[in-house]
């Protein structure tokens, strides 16, 4: 069925809205491009078993995807001196959902400074030129004005929009932040806290698993928090951080959000994550464009084949270190493709659109300049993040990143939306969006390259974080090891991180290779 | 015949016209007051009632009823129409210009305001009373409308105050011509009212035809001098203005130097930072007027100045304003210097050069463009730039009015690891002015000025370095990238003089 545009501005900027745009003729859009993850490719997963390899190899690990986790396991393996790796992406270009083009994000596009007991990222910022001595030198710290909002025809500076509000809206707005402080300030009897990145170091007492039991809206709601600008502010973070809404977020993920980064700065680069990604990929011998098809455990390590074009290759490895999502692993891993695990059924996955627009000059804004990060309210979106922001070049030409999540709780129905629209809709969408605080957008705009995001990030629902499912999810099976931001409930390059360097490093410990762990002490 | 319906296009062009001259109203007195929701605010309401004012007064309008609506039409062509350049002349020569906005806009109104009347009540012999009010209401109403849309979208934009202000006084000047001829039958003394309608668009036309020079006119008003230059860049409107005492130049309307007294100002910045070696190679940051370049040239040792400057219609001004050129003595087209059209920031990641001295003359701190260069990333960048002995002297805000403002640039010299001495100097036209010394090693101020001089010698040199009690530092936060402190102490204290 074909969309008419009202209908599609409808769906995804809201009627009232629509109605308004639509009442002008649609204006042409500029040229672009659509990528996204290899859905296609992907799917060929479930068409039947994988085909017999014409050619079979050794080696002593394979690693399953090149997006943070896997190359991350790669770095540790050959810090630890294993040189015989290899790691298959599906792919073209690895890094997947940190990956940039262009130097332009095309996802994740920054990390939160690293906490002294967070080894792993200090040493990675360390290693990539990033630290000067204990602290992040100052031109890798996102710069000021960091983020704005526009509301009612002007941008206001920060996420909070304090422009009108009352005595009430300002007293929650301190009793929230009272709630953050107490559990930032939160200590275990093994004195751990309660939050803090990344989540292998986070308490399991009950008092704050407690949390997961509920919604954060239940939780905002049980503490009298009826402030529609403090829970427009705490939907901005969960819809931000993890696709998904008040009601949907557990509310030890909505609480996460705040109290894991106790004031402490934001690192960024002007390809967003994608510097961490070239960094990772230099200790990697890649093989992107590969689909890992089957990875079956043998008596003496595992069996991996993998398909490019017709070509199939077989390889068979020591150990395999899995780090793609768990929603792949049922269709990769052979036992589980016949009898697929309960635990992988909890997984439930976002889906996310970004656009980048590549502009002549900056749009002209009424209020406070332009920043970083730049939301509007009144906007389904999660605006858009300036790629030049970081360079420091303040004119002329620049590229607008545009963030879209689909937040309903039905992720399949979401999916299916997402993929409902090609380049030229979301192309509208994200120009329709933007032209509201941005008359002008439009004319200044040359391109618009689309990235469709089918499975962007793990949704911590209600009940899902603590659940037993989520908690075993990382265990081994057999020489298969997993590693991926998804087995910590939120989606975080520091996450995907840690879990890399676990899995490398329980790899080295059934190597037998002695290596002092890279990681903080792990409980 | 009937006419009737051409005197209802009369409605909607003369409701245009009403509008137009309310929101010009509004606009310039936005424009020169500031505070644009009071002042729209007090214009539209003072409108309004006036108004109902010529509603009432059009009860004691009894004969010759078309001519008295021509006479009307012709006295809002000539006010309205120069509504816009009488009310910027207005504000430049006039004490009690306040008084003088309401004035105009009170009689406008009032005309305005008798109009409808008086054409209802020549219509009413042809129409239905309900008829006649329901259409006049309408094209009334519909005429606002079109003005309204038109003013933000169309006028303003491609005509600007002046030129939308005359020409929909000629609009009205023409209303009143035809009416003439539409209203012959009822006219008495024809002759007499085209002749004065005649006059009426020809003032207008004249009006019209030198809008540039009254909108000059007007932009003259509110600079104090004549408007000698202008030249708009990507990054800013240049102006210069000229007086008996000499030229200014405003950036972006902030005054940047005045040539009466600039000497004070760049001795002031320029001598200290060379008094400690003989400096061969030297860094201009900012200072594309040439005139920090003119005192660093003046020392026979400098074999070579780099001068970084943003903008290119700024470093080109001393060619295309000839008498900048003849006040830096021509400095940029010395063989010596490099001129470079770069932001600083991106420039200073990118050379590996090295200078004896840094002469740095950014704008002051008034956005976060700005303020980006004068952060400890900038100064440990330029730090990396400086030969061992080097000093760098920097344009600080003034330690009188913005305190805060500049113990912030000399605590952030000081993060980026260099030695600093405040120094501050008067400069007439911007009052009391800062500066910062700084130097890799400790170091004592300079004493000897080695140099031809206007205004530094010995004794001046070491006073600049001694702080009255009302300008001692100030507790202040250093302006990194990811706070942009510099920025918001700025704002807050320029405020308060503004």
């Amino acid at each position: 069925m074909e969309l008419t545009r009202r209908d599609l501005l409808a769906t995804f900027l809201g009627a009232p809205f629509a109605a308004a745009a639509c009442r002008t003729r649609p204006p042409e859009l500029p040229p672009g491009t659509l990528a996204g993850a290899s859905h296609e490719v992907g799917h060929r997963l479930r068409q039947g078993p994988p085909p017999e390899p014409s050619r079979w190899e050794s080696h002593e690990v394979v690693i399953v995807g090149g997006g943070i986790a896997g190359l991350a396991a790669a770095w540790r393996l050959a810090a630890a001196g294993v040189r015989d790796v290899v790691v298959f992406d599906l792919e073209a270009a690895p890094g997947g959902t940190s990956r940039s083009s262009n130097g332009h994000p095309w996802g994740a596009h920054y990390v939160i400074a690293p906490s002294p007991d967070d080894r792993v990222l200090t040493r990675l910022l360390g290693e990539m030129g990033v630290m000067e001595g204990e602290a992040i030198a100052e031109q890798f710290l996102c710069r000021d004005p960091q983020e704005r909002l526009f509301h009612h025809g002007r941008w206001y500076e920060g996420l909070y929009l304090e422009a009108g509000a009352s005595h009430e809206d300002l007293r929650q707005l301190r009793a929230f932040e009272g709630e953050i402080a107490r559990w930032s300030a939160f200590r275990d009897g093994r004195g751990r806290r309660a939050f803090t990145i990344p989540t292998a170091m986070v308490s399991d007492d009950a008092e704050v698993t407690a949390l997961d039991r509920l919604s954060m809206e239940e939780w905002l709601d049980a503490r009298g928090f009826t402030s529609p600008r403090l829970r427009w502010y705490v939907d901005y973070a969960c819809r931000d951080d993890y696709g998904s809404r008040l009601h949907n977020t557990s509310a030890w993920a909505g609480i996460f959000y705040f109290a894991s980064r106790e004031e402490r700065p934001t690192v960024t680069w002007p390809e967003g994550n994608g510097r961490i990604v070239s960094h990772l990929s230099r200790s990697a011998p890649l093989r992107t464009g590969w689909l890992v098809a089957d990875v079956s455990p043998t008596p003496d390590g595992a069996d991996v084949i993998a398909l490019r074009g017709d070509e199939a290759v077989g390889v068979r490895a020591r150990r395999v270190i899995f780090a793609g999502p768990q929603f792949v692993a049922s269709r990769v891993i052979r036992p589980w493709r016949e009898q697929p695990p309960a635990h992988l059924r909890e997984f439930e996955y976002g889906s996310w659109l970004v656009a980048n627009l590549s502009l002549r000059e900056r749009p002209v804004s009424h209020g406070f300049p332009l920043a970083w990060d730049n939301v509007l309210y009144d906007s389904p979106s999660l605006g858009y993040v300036v790629a030049t922001h970081q360079r420091g070049i303040d004119r002329g030409p620049t590229v607008l990143t545009y963030y879209y999540a689909l937040t309903e709780s039905n992720a399949r129905a979401e999916r299916e939306r997402l993929l409902s629209a090609g380049r030229d809709e979301w192309a509208d969408v994200a120009l329709t969006d933007l032209s509201r605080a941005h008359p002008d957008l439009r004319s200044l705009t040359t391109q618009v390259d689309i990235m469709r995001w089918g499975h962007a990030m793990i949704r911590p629902r209600p009940g899902f974080v603590w659940s037993p499912a989520r908690v075993n999810a990382s265990r081994p099976l057999g020489a298969i090891h997993f590693a991926n931001t998804d087995l910590s409930a939120v989606a975080l390059c520091e996450e995907a991180l840690d879990h890399g360097v676990r899995a490398a490093e329980e790899v080295l410990a059934a190597l037998e290779i002695n290596a002092p762990s890279w990681r903080f002490g792990v409980r | 015949m009937n006419r009737t319906p051409i005197l209802f296009l009369n409605v909607l062009v003369v409701a245009a016209c009403g509008l137009v001259y309310e929101l010009l109203a509004g606009t310039v007195a936005s424009y020169v007051l500031g505070d644009s929701v009071t002042q729209f605010s007090l214009i539209i309401g003072l409108y309004l009632s006036a108004l109902g004012a010529g509603a009432w007064l059009s009860r004691f309008v009894e004969h010759d009823l078309p001519a008295r609506f021509v006479d009307v039409e012709l006295c809002v062509a000539l006010i309205g129409g120069l509504s816009a350049p009488l009310l910027f002349l207005g504000f430049a020569r006039l004490e009690w210009f306040r008084l003088f906005l309401y004035l105009v806009v009170f009689v406008i109104g009032t005309l305005v305001g008798l109009e409808l009347p008086i054409l209802m009540r020549i219509l009413k012999e042809q129409l239905d009373f309900k008829d006649l009010v329901a259409r006049v209401l309408t094209f009334d109403y519909i005429g606002s409308l079109v003005a309204a849309v038109l003013f933000p979208m169309f006028l303003m934009p491609r005509l600007g105050v002046v030129r939308t202000s005359i020409v929909f006084g000629l609009l009205n000047a023409f209303v009143g011509l035809y009416g003439t001829w539409l209203l012959r039958p009822l006219l008495r003394g024809v002759g007499v009212l085209r002749i004065r309608a005649v006059i009426v668009v020809v003032i207008l036309g004249i009006a019209l035809l030198r809008a540039d020079w009254l909108t000059t006119l007007s932009e003259d008003e509110l600079y104090a001098d004549d408007i000698v230059y202008t030249a708009s860049s990507p990054y800013q409107r240049i102006l210069v203005t000229k007086n008996a005492a000499g030229f200014q130049l405003f950036l972006n309307g902030n005054l940047q130097f005045s040539s009466a007294d600039e000497y004070r100002y760049h001795e002031a910045l320029v001598h200290p930072a060379m008094a400690f070696q003989a400096p061969r190679r030297v860094l201009i940051l900012g200072g594309g007027d040439g005139l920090a370049l003119r005192e660093v040239l003046k020392y026979p040792s400098v074999e070579a100045v780099t001068l970084v400057d943003l903008d290119p219609k700024m470093t080109a001004l001393s060619h295309t304003f000839k008498p900048l050129g003849e006040l830096n003595r021509h400095a940029l087209d010395d063989r010596r210097v490099q001129v470079v059209n770069e932001d600083a920031m991106i420039w200073i990641e990118r050379v590996r050069e090295t200078f004896d001295v840094a002469i740095v003359d950014f704008p002051d701190p008034s956005s976060f463009a700005v303020g980006k260069l004068f952060t400890t990333r900038f100064y440990r960048m330029l730090r990396a730039r400086l030969t061992p002995d080097a000093a760098v002297a920097v344009q600080a805000t003034s330690p009188l009015y913005a305190p805060r403002s500049y113990w912030c640039i000399v605590r952030t010299l000081e993060a980026a690891g260099l030695h600093v001495r405040a120094y501050q100097t008067t400069v007439p036209s911007f009052g009391v002015w800062g500066f910062a010394l700084a130097r890799l090693q400790p170091f004592e101020a300079p004493t000897r000025v080695a140099i031809s001089t206007r205004f530094l010698d010995d004794a001046t040199l070491a006073s600049m370095f001694v702080f009255p009690r009302d300008m001692a530092p100030v507790p202040v936060e250093v302006n990194r990238l990811d706070n942009q402190m510099l920025v918001r102490y700025y704002e807050e204290e320029w405020r308060k003089w503004s």
